[in-house]
């Protein structure tokens, strides 16, 4: 069966010798034309004039637009119509598009838009959490609050308290290939849009807005992104309407694509936050209650902010049981890039508020900080994980309302407002619940912690860290171990649903369409490798194909980790159904019953005699035997109230617990990641190659958002690390010299694609432990708790081992 | 000007090109070679990697800040001329079996690179790489690829790259006079290439407003960042005087045009501290084209060959017309964005004396690899009976120049070496330097970290205190 190999990316023979086509390396036909925008150089403010004649002028230049000349809506926010494609008058961050150049190529257009004259009238700009706090700037009408018990009684009457205060900055995407679209008129103003994006279906949403057709009139096709990260859910709209609008415009095809320096100044990045927390505990470290408060910076237009934050909320117990809890969030508004999805979507930052606490309250008992976070783990399931089929699954009610307005977008994570589904799921077996309501029922952390601290030699290693944090002064080390539980499924409801196209031809080969999107996650072939397991065919015979909106339609955004669990489904429902017939004719033919007839080896079996596949397909074509079907899916058992903070929003939870350990200078700051040990929990795995990939690539990603990857604004509201020379993502030489990395051996207790989980985000929040190894190297400096912020650079290194030296 | 070299076997013309076509480009768009990515069009993430064979050897290149001329008479393999006849190079089925490749986009970039070690036999693969970035796979399986991929036959390709770069070098072919003696006197038409130092200094004495181009890590971003029209240029690799390295019982002499990766293989046997540093210094790709002239020309703060020289007692050696004169390496920097060179002049060589190896270099910045440093500290200390005799000591970083930290020499100088007298001199590095915050650290930081740092050439010296590198797991 060709689930659970180890295969290679489906694409893997052409990104080596570099014939995988991405947008910009699909030929353009003739006269195809550039774009780039002209941008806002002051934070915020009013446009008092702005003269464009020498952009006009410019050599290659054919069209330049500004809000005035769009057609229809001016609008590419994925939310709430907040997020003008072209600024207008007003102004809100360095970086906003202001106008668009078409030229007739990139460089004349990137030329052009650097010539216009423009003036404006400066406002104060709000810039900081203090600044939107002060000004009262933030989205929703106060900050969200979520209770469970009475948090400020049972901190306020623990044996022991702490408190403190975390900030962490945001992350930039850093997709190798920057966004990219391109747009091809067609007959009757229709439009094919190539899109390097996460959410086709978006692009098709917008780009029909903005050229005012209905959304048949508009084709999106995304083979695959360079890289995605969550910076391309939202953040690639632009640059389709863009080209769509220019196209239509001019009757050209239009190709668009941001240079390094552009992308990273207009598009949004990972939200920063600053969490500050209170904790109560006993004289074990066993927590009695935890406040927090959360703030984060979301920019300047909403996004998809408010699920971001509400994700942070619901990741602030990570792997912990809070007997009492109260958690606020507070989502500010600034003269900033409007704040985006990245992989982990705010859950990472929620879950590093916490695990500041595990280590703020390790280090005031002096006790092991692995010890401390496992007597806090909630309980063991001793159902967790169990293999076999379990009983059917029901799915909550139909009764999605209508968007309450139509400046919601329904297909978008952004439209939080618009579903608020009532009612907290029973929890008939007795487990212990989250601070939003949901029973831990596959809760699988203790046994993979002991398995992990086993084989990385946890103790062992503590013990000589300590020995040799002894016997040095300048160079200090530490370890830590810390866990992950991340919940599976969109918040909104609505979107845990996807679509398969799966067709067979006469001579036995299969094309294989569903509505996610490959961007280097190894999702198609994930799938591909279920079409060919319930078709019972080499995988040679099932062909990848273009994701597609006039194919499957009404898709969810590739997000939230849920692309092989929702199209993996849905792929499987499509395939079952087509092979199903088959079946029926065949055992018809041989007077077998349907489920006698089995698919395997390439072959079909019905009884006692066998058909090749093609002949299979061959005999049910000439029966007149539909050979085409569609799938659908949607996940079962969640149900979600954003506004009370109750109810079951996850359909499962995915595991992972990491040991790292790393050398601090306290010279200068500078560190290193020694080694990493790392057990991940993928349920039954599609594919463990690819999964293992996942897991190896998103702690290097966490580790490299919490260490050295450090985003700069000037007083001004300027990024100031808008390239790769100024901003650093990790590079090879970071890689821990010693890197295990190992699955955890066990299926997923929910009825999921054979039993498999899912593993696009929870692997980055592995890299907590390399930030959390480096708290524990600076704890070796002196008496006082190092308090260490993020991106823990060399110089915040530093300025954590002066305070805890200095004791205070 | 008429550019000839051979693109993955094939001998190509790129007529009439702009001098500040950038390689990448004209593969893209005008070769409809789409293998080669544009990442960041500045040099720093390898994606647009190609192979670069000259008569020095083969290289790996950024493409993207790499300017047609400097191509002329070289052998180029990009992605696309890898593979042999529909089989796979080993770097390349290496990573297709080793999972190394996840959205692929950076991937080409890494096999030319691969390859590129491949060709040379070098097996240190992550500072070979530390010039590729990918985001996708966190490296692990990409290192694994590249070792697994070592012991493998070469392609014969390698031998066909090889001769066309011996045998024509490109300094026979006919150079366009430096005047650009093309019918029309547009902007392209004005880059020469002059073939020796003395034809460029005669250029420079006509045209002193003539861009020279050594390596184009610098310029190169100029054209594809700033977006700049170069009006007049010169490439210098045809200057074979100027690559020279020549080695005499007194000096280590550096021609203005020798690249980075000569100088860090020099540095090995003369000063290893130098070398660790430069291997950090760019990338495999940067350290190829750079060269060390035009590190110390552009004047640069951060720019990490001077204090090194400095700490070093170097000389620069200047060149106007026919009149040559030398001054002490830190002359040269005058002030933030200004140095000592006056109209026509330029960078001929720097010298080096001999010495004892006294020199340690640390460079500090946020990722240890391929990052601009937030400070460079370069210590050259003479102790003879346990005191300070001589000291010279240098930073980058930390003013508008390349500075010598004349307080803290002063303070040390006839000193005990022992750890009370560097930790009584190292507030005196708060009297040489006042530095700037900015976004790759603040004030306060570089002038701890800096002060640090007398304090670890002492303890390394004294007793052999190690680094974060030499720690293992």
């Amino acid at each position: 069966m060709s689930v659970t190999k180890p295969l290679p990316h489906d694409s893997a023979a052409l990104h080596v010798q570099g014939t995988a086509r991405y947008i910009d390396d699909i030929p353009s036909p003739v006269g195809t034309l550039h774009l780039a925008f002209g941008l806002s150089e002051i934070a915020s403010g009013r446009i008092t004039a702005i003269d464009l004649a020498a952009v006009r002028s410019a050599s290659g230049v054919v069209a330049v637009l500004e809000a005035g000349d769009l057609p229809f809506d001016n609008d590419v926010s994925p939310s709430i119509h907040d997020e003008p494609l072209l600024s207008g008058k007003s102004v809100h961050y360095v970086g906003q598009p202001i106008f668009m150049v078409v030229a007739t190529s990139h460089l004349a257009a990137r030329k052009a838009a650097r010539l216009a004259q423009i003036d404006y009238q400066e406002r104060d700009a709000i810039l900081t959490i203090e600044d939107a706090l002060d000004a009262d700037a933030r989205f929703e009408e106060g900050p969200r609050i979520w209770e469970k018990g009475d948090a400020e009684e049972a901190i306020d009457s623990a044996p022991h308290r702490v408190e403190g205060r975390i900030e962490m900055g945001g992350q930039e995407h850093f997709y190798l290939e920057g966004q990219a679209a391109m747009a091809w008129p067609q007959e009757s103003g229709d439009m094919l849009v190539m899109s390097s994006t996460q959410h086709p279906t978006e692009i098709q949403h917008k780009v029909a807005e903005a050229i005012g057709k209905p959304m048949h009139a508009v084709r999106v096709e995304t083979r695959r992104m360079g890289g995605g990260f969550g910076g391309k859910e939202s953040q690639g709209n632009a640059l389709a309407v863009a080209c769509a609008v220019a196209a239509r415009l001019t009757g050209k095809p239009c190709k668009m694509r941001y240079d390094r320096d552009d992308d990273m100044t207009i598009t949004g990045k990972r939200h920063d936050f600053r969490i500050d927390y209170r904790a109560g505990f006993d004289e074990d470290g066993v927590l009695t209650g935890v406040e927090f408060l959360q703030y984060t910076r979301c920019g300047w237009a909403q996004d998809l902010s408010l699920p971001v934050a509400d994700r942070a909320m619901l990741h602030a117990d990570n792997a912990y049981n809070l007997p009492a809890a109260r958690i606020e969030s507070h989502r500010l508004r600034t003269n900033t890039q409007s704040a985006t999805a990245f992989r982990g979507f705010g859950g990472p930052q929620g879950m590093v508020g916490i695990e500041r606490v595990m280590d703020h309250v390790s280090h005031d008992l002096g006790l092991d900080p692995a010890q401390i976070r496992q007597r806090n783990y909630y309980a063991a399931n001793s159902d967790a994980g169990k293999t076999g089929p379990t009983e059917p699954e029901t799915s909550p009610p139909e009764n999605l309302p209508k968007p309450e307005n139509a400046d919601v977008d329904v297909a978008s994570r952004g439209a939080v407002g618009a579903v608020a589904q009532n009612g907290v799921a029973p929890d008939p077996g007795g487990h212990q619940t989250t601070p939003y309501g949901q029973p831990v029922e596959d809760f699988i952390l203790h046994k993979m912690t002991d398995a992990l601290l086993e084989s990385s030699d946890y103790n062992q290693r503590r013990a000589r860290v300590a020995e040799w944090n002894a016997q040095n002064d300048v160079l200090k080390r530490g370890i830590a171990m810390t866990p992950v539980k991340f919940g599976i499924s969109f918040t909104l409801t609505h979107l845990n649903q996807a679509g398969a196209l799966v067709h067979v031809y006469q001579d036995g080969s299969v094309h294989l369409n569903h509505g996610g999107t490959e961007m280097g996650q190894g999702l198609f072939q994930k799938v591909a490798q279920v079409a060919a397991a319930r078709f019972g065919i080499p995988l040679e015979a099932v062909k990848i194909t273009a994701t597609d909106t006039g194919k499957v339609p009404n898709t969810s955004a590739t997000a939230a980790s849920s692309g092989s669990d929702l199209n993996g489904m849905a792929v499987k429902a499509a395939c079952d159904e087509i092979a199903g017939r088959i079946a029926a004719h065949l055992g018809g033919l041989h007077q077998v019953p349907v489920e006698k007839v089995r698919f395997a080896d390439g072959r079909v079996f019905v009884a006692e005699e066998s058909y090749a596949f093609e002949d299979a397909v061959m005999l049910s074509y000439e029966a007149r035997i539909s050979l085409s079907a569609t799938g659908f899916y949607k996940t079962p058992k969640v149900q979600w109230d954003r506004i009370k903070g109750q109810g079951r929003p996850f359909f499962y939870f995915a595991y992972g617990v990491a040991v790292s350990e790393v050398v601090i200078d306290t010279f200068t700051g500078e560190y290193r990641i020694l080694r990493a040990d790392i057990l991940h929990d993928c349920g039954a795995s599609l594919n463990p190659a690819i999964d293992i990939g996942q897991i190896e690539g998103g702690y290097v990603q966490g580790a490299g958002w919490l260490t050295t990857e450090e985003l700069v604004w000037d007083d001004k509201g300027r990024l100031r690390t808008h390239a790769p020379s100024t901003y650093k993502i990790p590079a090879a030489g970071d890689l821990p010299e010693v890197f295990n990395v190992a699955l955890w051996d066990g299926d997923n207790r929910e009825d999921t694609i054979y039993r498999s989980k899912a593993v696009g985000e929870p692997p980055l929040m592995l890299g907590i432990s390399a930030l959390m190894a480096l708290s524990d190297a600076v704890a070796a400096c002196g008496t006082a708790y190092p308090a260490l912020d993020a991106p823990a650079t060399p110089e915040r290194v530093l300025a954590a081992v002066q305070r805890v030296r200095d004791g205070v | 000007m008429n550019i000839t070299f051979l693109l993955n076997g094939e001998t190509v013309s790129a007529p009439a090109v702009p001098a500040t076509a950038t390689f990448l480009d004209w593969l893209r768009e005008s070769q409809h070679l789409t293998g080669t990515k544009e990442g960041c069009n500045e040099g720093d993430c390898g994606a647009c990697t190609v192979m670069v064979t000259d008569d020095r050897g083969t290289h790996a290149l950024n493409a993207c800040i790499l300017l047609l001329p400097q191509l002329h008479g070289k052998a180029v393999r990009t992605v696309e001329g890898l593979a042999t006849d529909g089989v796979l190079h080993p770097v390349q089925q290496s990573m297709v079996d080793h999972h190394g490749s996840q959205c692929g986009f950076c991937t080409p970039g890494f096999v030319v690179a691969m390859a590129t070690s491949h060709a040379n036999e070098e097996t240190d693969h992550a500072t070979a790489l530390a010039g590729n970035l990918c985001r996708c796979t966190g490296y692990a399986p990409i290192l694994r690829a590249a070792k697994a991929a070592e012991a493998q036959a070469k392609p014969a390709w390698l031998k066909t790259d090889r001769d066309y770069a011996l045998a024509d070098t490109g300094s026979d072919t006919s150079s366009p006079a430096p005047e650009g003696d093309q019918p029309d006197a547009s902007a392209e038409a004005a880059a020469a290439l002059p073939g020796s130092s003395d034809a460029l200094a005669a250029l420079l004495l006509e045209h002193p407003e003539t861009t020279l181009i050594a390596g184009a890590t610098d310029v190169g971003l100029w054209v594809t960042k700033q977006l700049r029209e170069l009006p007049r240029t010169a490439f210098l690799h045809l200057c074979r005087d100027l690559q020279d390295i020549d080695i005499t019982d007194d000096t280590l002499r550096i021609g203005a045009a020798v690249t980075m990766d000569r100088v860090l293989t020099l540095m090995e046997d003369h000063h290893p501290s130098y070398a660790a540093m430069i291997r950090r210094y760019g990338s495999a790709q940067v350290r190829a084209a750079a060269t060390i002239g035009g590190n110390i020309a552009n004047g640069s703060p951060i720019g990490d060959n001077p204090p090194a020289l400095i700490a070093l007692d170097a000389t620069l050696h200047l060149r106007r017309g026919d009149t040559r004169r030398d001054l002490p390496i830190e002359a040269f920097f005058l002030d933030y964005g200004k140095q000592d060179r006056a109209e026509s002049e330029f960078v001929e060589a720097v010298s080096i004396p001999r010495q004892p190896d006294r020199l340690k270099c640390y460079k500090l910045s946020k990722r240890f690899d391929q990052d601009i440093s937030a400070v460079c500290g370069c210590f050259s200390l003479t102790i003879e009976d346990q005191t300070v005799t001589d000291a010279r000591i240098a930073f980058g970083g930390m003013a508008g120049t390349p500075k010598r930290a004349a307080a803290l020499e002063t303070a040390l100088i006839g000193q005990p070496w022992t750890r009370e007298a560097v930790v009584d001199a190292m507030p005196e590095l708060d009297n040489d330097f006042e530095p700037m915050s900015d976004m790759r650290a603040s004030a306060a930081y570089r002038l701890d970290a800096a002060r640090n740092m007398i304090l670890r050439y002492f303890l390394e010296d004294a007793s052999g205190l190690c680094t974060i590198s030499e720690v293992t797991p």
